[in-house]
């Protein structure tokens, strides 16, 4: 089963794999963290309680769990692709029997101590499935449709569950990460858009069945300033946080906006719009940087990887923390609706961290087996 | 083959790699481009949305100026008004903080239910007025147990304090709260909208409303989402308004409105060079205090049902028929237009005929033979008659409005009446038929259509007393902080002519005096006896009523027998001192009786009281020192 390609297709020991770990990769996840610590102090006018710290424990936590996953030999990963996700599509199948209500949608699934959202993890899970589908598959079947079938029921079973919970912007993403595993692994360009081109139309019409809030989510995204006490408030208030900052920013804890509660839920979804009211342009465009270095890395990381699963993981756990990203920024920005995705690594919250803690683990663990030759499957 | 194809893998995944990337980078372009946009392109209009979130700005109301007397003694002025005021926040049960603070204050004054329904109505953080004009031994007792009174806070206002009482209900007036009526006439100022902000209603307080009031503070506050305050930005505090000081005198004033009791009358105090008023008085008067706290209704009922009507200010609103005290515009008339002269002699009767009318003369017997100045000090109407006659209503109207009367004299003063003059023209007007001799007689005693306010007969008074010169009635001698060319008209020589020669008005200054000072003189019994200080004046007594012929057979009735409200009004108007005048007075009672009993002793003391507090002895205080309302507790 393990061949060998070239000297260098060994396995490496633990010492080496651990020296052999992308410390300047670690760096960024840290330097990236810490801004969000800086956000979180702000956001408590000047104290590291009780948002800050909790983070910083979460991110230990998370950081740990991310060394686990990078160290765990890639052909467990790759063994446990399918299973991982078949669990993850139980809980989310769970979480329509038994979640409990949590901000107007079921979301969590009550797991005794820990509240656990299964659509994280399913994020991770569908990437690992979707990387392990395609590494097994020939290029040549990429083309064809009949094996398009099946990755296709990867994506939109979890998809539609968690839209039933609802939860549009998570389904979303599900689909939009699943699309690029695709792309990454060679689906012919015409496809993706036949697909776009089927989308649109129907999502006309899908617009009918949405819950209301939705669909007056949507309808505020178009002219939020109509509206401007009512649904348009967040995004206005946002807005008006981005803008005030100006180039260099109020200053740390000097952010009108935020520390005077006009902006909603700056801990979370809004942490963006705190960041650019205190550190300006320039706060924004440095954390701009972090995450583009990030991707570098990510993209390099995939590049390097003689392994087809690696680099379709590598690229998918970077293509979910980019939408993360654009999303999250987006929607502050007034560039699309509010749909509730936390900014990674600085938005307050447990699961989203350790989401992408796990797919950082995940895109490491590529590096560290980047060059043992997995053979695929048939 | 599995070689080869695994290499087309990877070189697909390199092609894609690049694409995807080029996405990626093309939307995080898009970011930055919006971050751009927002945070430099459109920055400014935000930073003014943010702050138009954050700021609130907050009227500072100024403290108000203050009225004082021409010496400087305060008439109107502010005073802490001790209030307490909850938080409903910040105790946890606001009956208990009510009950606690009832122990401290008179019982009643804390409007439980007007409290509780406005704790209800607010957020818990706005402050809610409990009770509020505490005395200072009150307020003391509660700050000191504030502590066993969770969520109340102590807070001192300003409240307008009028030291005098109704003393200067007519002149000063009073403030009141701002109503929408005041909002649409006024000229727009912020602090209108204040809902505790209080502006002038009447007298002086409405007239120089603007000079009082000063101007509006700012203080820019920081608030949150939620409406709370956070912190105060900065603070610009309001100017103050200027004190305006009256040329009336405090002591002169108090003296006066005694001196005329319970009667309902008014008096007008002037100095004949300058036209300051001195006094004006106008009984009975109200409690301004009454109006700047809220009346109710049940004063103002009293008020407006009063049939001496205590609210109106007769000595500028009032308008009575002057009787005889008119016959000296009359005699200058008739001795201007050069149909008599001041040796002219009429024989009394008793009554004059004009065709089948018969005009009596006050006294049933007759005066018998007359000149002019015996004519005056003995008021014989019959005389009067025939040289009104002579002279013609229009002449005697042009003549009048030389003295003042018949148009208003722009008092500084809301209210102010014109009274009536009348003419062969007006009545033709007005009433559409032509003039009547008879009627002409009527005007000649000061009778028939002819009006005139006290405020007009102390002009005419002192325009008579000071050569006839135009002197113009003031009530303000200076605004503190204004320029003294606004509100300083002190100089005689500014007063025009009126165009009377020293000749016409000899005869008819001596005839006042023997109204006093002569031995048949209508006012001998209120002479001043202290020499030099000798008045000249003239009785009038103006009839409410017609009397009758039946009347006139039966006998007249005296006065006293009449009602109240049929007996004639007594008049008085005099100067002194009669060689070197100064001082003019016009006294009204209203169903007084005769002027010479009435009105004469009254204005006779009301003279001698301004003599002998001779303001011009005295020094009077044209620019003040402003003083701070802590001071003027004291």
């Amino acid at each position: 089963m393990l061949r060998e390609l070239g000297a260098k297709n060994v396995q490496l020991p633990l010492s080496q794999k651990l020296w052999d770990l992308n410390w300047g990769f670690v760096l960024l996840i840290c330097a990236t963290a810490s801004v969000g610590f800086l956000m979180l102090y702000s956001a408590a006018g000047g104290n590291l309680d009780p948002w800050a710290s909790r983070q910083m424990i979460r991110f230990g936590a998370g950081l740990a769990l991310m060394f686990f996953v990078a160290l765990v030999d890639i052909r467990v990963w790759l063994n446990l692709a399918y299973p991982l996700y078949a669990v993850a599509l139980i809980l989310l199948g769970a979480v329509e029997v038994m979640g409990v209500v949590g901000m107007g949608a079921k979301r969590w699934v009550d797991l005794g101590p820990f509240q656990l959202q299964p659509s994280e993890i399913m994020k991770i899970t569908l990437i690992m499935a979707l990387a392990r589908y395609f590494h097994n598959l020939g290029l040549e079947d990429t083309r064809r449709i009949q094996w398009l079938i099946p990755p296709l029921i990867l994506v939109m079973a979890p998809a539609a569950l968690v839209l039933r919970q609802p939860d549009l912007g998570t389904a979303l993403l599900l689909i939009a990460g699943g699309g690029i595993v695709f792309f990454m692994a060679g689906v012919s360009l015409w496809k993706f858009g036949a697909v776009i081109g089927i989308a649109i139309p129907s999502a006309f019409f899908a617009y009918q069945f949405l819950h209301e809030y939705q669909q007056k989510r949507i309808l505020t995204f178009l002219n939020p300033e109509n509206d401007p006490l009512g649904a348009g408030y967040h995004i206005l208030q946002s807005k008006i946080a981005l803008g005030s900052g100006g180039v260099f920013g109020k200053g740390l804890l000097q952010g009108t906006q935020s520390h005077l509660n006009y902006l909603p839920e700056m801990r979370t979804d809004f942490i963006f719009s705190m960041l650019a009211e205190e550190f300006g342009m320039v706060g924004g465009l440095l954390l701009f940087a972090l995450y583009i270095l990030l991707a570098l890395y990510a993209y390099a990381i995939a590049y390097r990887s003689r392994n087809h699963f690696g680099k379709l993981l590598a690229t998918g756990m970077n293509g979910i923390f980019f939408l993360y990203i654009f999303i999250n920024v987006a929607m502050v920005m007034g560039l699309v609706p509010v749909v509730g995705v936390p900014l990674p690594l600085i938005s307050y919250g447990g699961t989203a961290m350790l989401t992408l803690l796990i797919g950082f683990g995940l895109i490491m663990n590529v590096y560290l087996h980047r060059d043992l030759d997995i053979p695929g499957k048939r | 083959m599995a070689n080869d194809q695994h290499k087309e893998k990877a070189k697909v995944f390199s092609r894609r790699s690049l694409m995807l990337g080029g996405a990626q980078a093309a939307l995080m372009s898009v970011l930055a481009g919006r971050l751009y946009y927002l945070q430099v392109l459109h920055s400014d209009e935000y930073t003014m949305l943010a702050d138009e979130n954050r700021m609130n700005i907050q009227l500072l109301a100024p403290l108000r100026g203050r009225v004082v007397d021409r010496f400087g003694v305060e008439i109107a002025s502010n005073r802490h008004n001790y209030r307490v005021i909850l938080i409903p926040e910040q105790t946890s049960s606001v009956e208990k903080t009510l009950d606690a603070l009832a122990q401290y204050v008179p019982p009643d004054s804390i409007d439980r239910e007007r409290v509780l329904k406005e704790v209800k109505k607010k957020r818990s953080f706005v402050p809610i007025p409990v009770v509020d004009n505490l005395t200072w031994d009150q307020f003391a007792q509660i700050n000191v147990n504030s502590p066993d009174i969770p969520g109340i806070q102590m807070d001192v206002g300003a409240t307008r304090d009028y030291h005098y009482g109704d003393l200067f209900s007519h002149l000063v007036g009073y403030v009141g709260a701002v109503s929408e009526k005041d909002l649409q006439n006024l000229e727009p100022d912020p602090l209108l909208e204040l809902p505790e902000f209080r502006i002038g209603k009447s007298g002086i307080e409405k007239y120089y409303d603007t000079a009082l009031r000063g101007k509006a503070g700012i203080s820019r506050l920081e608030a949150n989402a939620y409406g709370r305050t956070i912190r105060e930005l900065n603070r610009q505090e309001g100017i103050p308004g200027n004190d305006v000081i009256l040329t009336i005198d405090q002591q002169l004033q108090e003296f006066a409105a005694k001196r005329m009791g319970s009667e309902s009358a008014a008096a007008v105090i002037m100095d004949i060079h300058t036209g300051d008023i001195l006094s004006m008085v106008s009984v009975p008067a109200y409690d301004p205090n009454a109006f700047a706290r809220g009346i109710t209704s049940k004063e103002w009922k009293e008020l407006v049902s009063n049939s001496k009507r205590p609210l109106g200010n007769k000595a500028i609103g009032g308008q009575y028929p002057p009787g005889s005290t008119f016959k000296m515009v009359v005699a200058l008339a008739a001795l201007e237009a050069g149909v008599i002269t001041d040796s002219h002699q009429v024989y009394c009767k008793g009554h004059t005929n004009l065709g089948k009318h018969r005009f009596h003369c006050w006294k049933r017997g007759g005066h018998g033979k007359l000149n002019l100045e015996q004519a005056i000090a003995q008021s014989c109407d019959v005389y009067f008659y025939d040289i009104a006659r002579k002279v013609g209503v229009d002449r005697i109207a042009e003549m009048s409005h030389r003295f003042g009367l018949g148009e208003k004299l722009d008092i500084d003063l809301y209210g102010e009446k014109a009274g009536l003059i009348p003419t062969k023209d007006w009545k033709l007007a007005v009433q559409g038929v032509r003039w009547q001799v008879g009627e002409t007689y009527n005007v000649g005693i000061g009778q028939g259509f002819v009006l005139t306010t006290p405020l007009q007969l102390a002009v005419m008074t002192a325009r008579l007393a000071n050569g006839g010169k135009a002197v113009v009635p003031r009530l303000v001698r200076s605004i503190a902080g204004a320029s003294p060319d606004e509100t300083n008209r002190d100089s005689l020589a500014v007063a025009p002519d009126i165009g009377v020669s020293q000749a016409a008005m000899r005869p008819v200054l001596r005839g006042m005096n023997k109204v006093v000072n002569g031995k048949r003189g209508t006012a001998r019994a209120s002479k001043i006896s202290t020499k030099g200080w000798e008045m000249a004046g003239k009785t009038g007594t103006a009839q409410v009523r017609r009397i009758s012929k039946k009347e006139r057979i039966e006998g007249v009735r005296k006065s006293e027998e009449k009602p109240w409200e049929e007996r004639d009004h007594a008049l008085f108007v005099g100067y002194a001192p009669y060689n070197d005048p100064r001082y003019a007075v016009a006294v009204i009672i209203e169903h007084g009786g005769s002027g010479s009993k009435a009105a004469a002793p009254i204005a006779r003391d009301l003279l001698q009281e301004t003599l002998r507090l001779d303001p011009l002895r005295r020094p009077s205080l044209d620019v003040l020192a402003r003083r701070i309302p802590g001071e003027s507790d004291a």
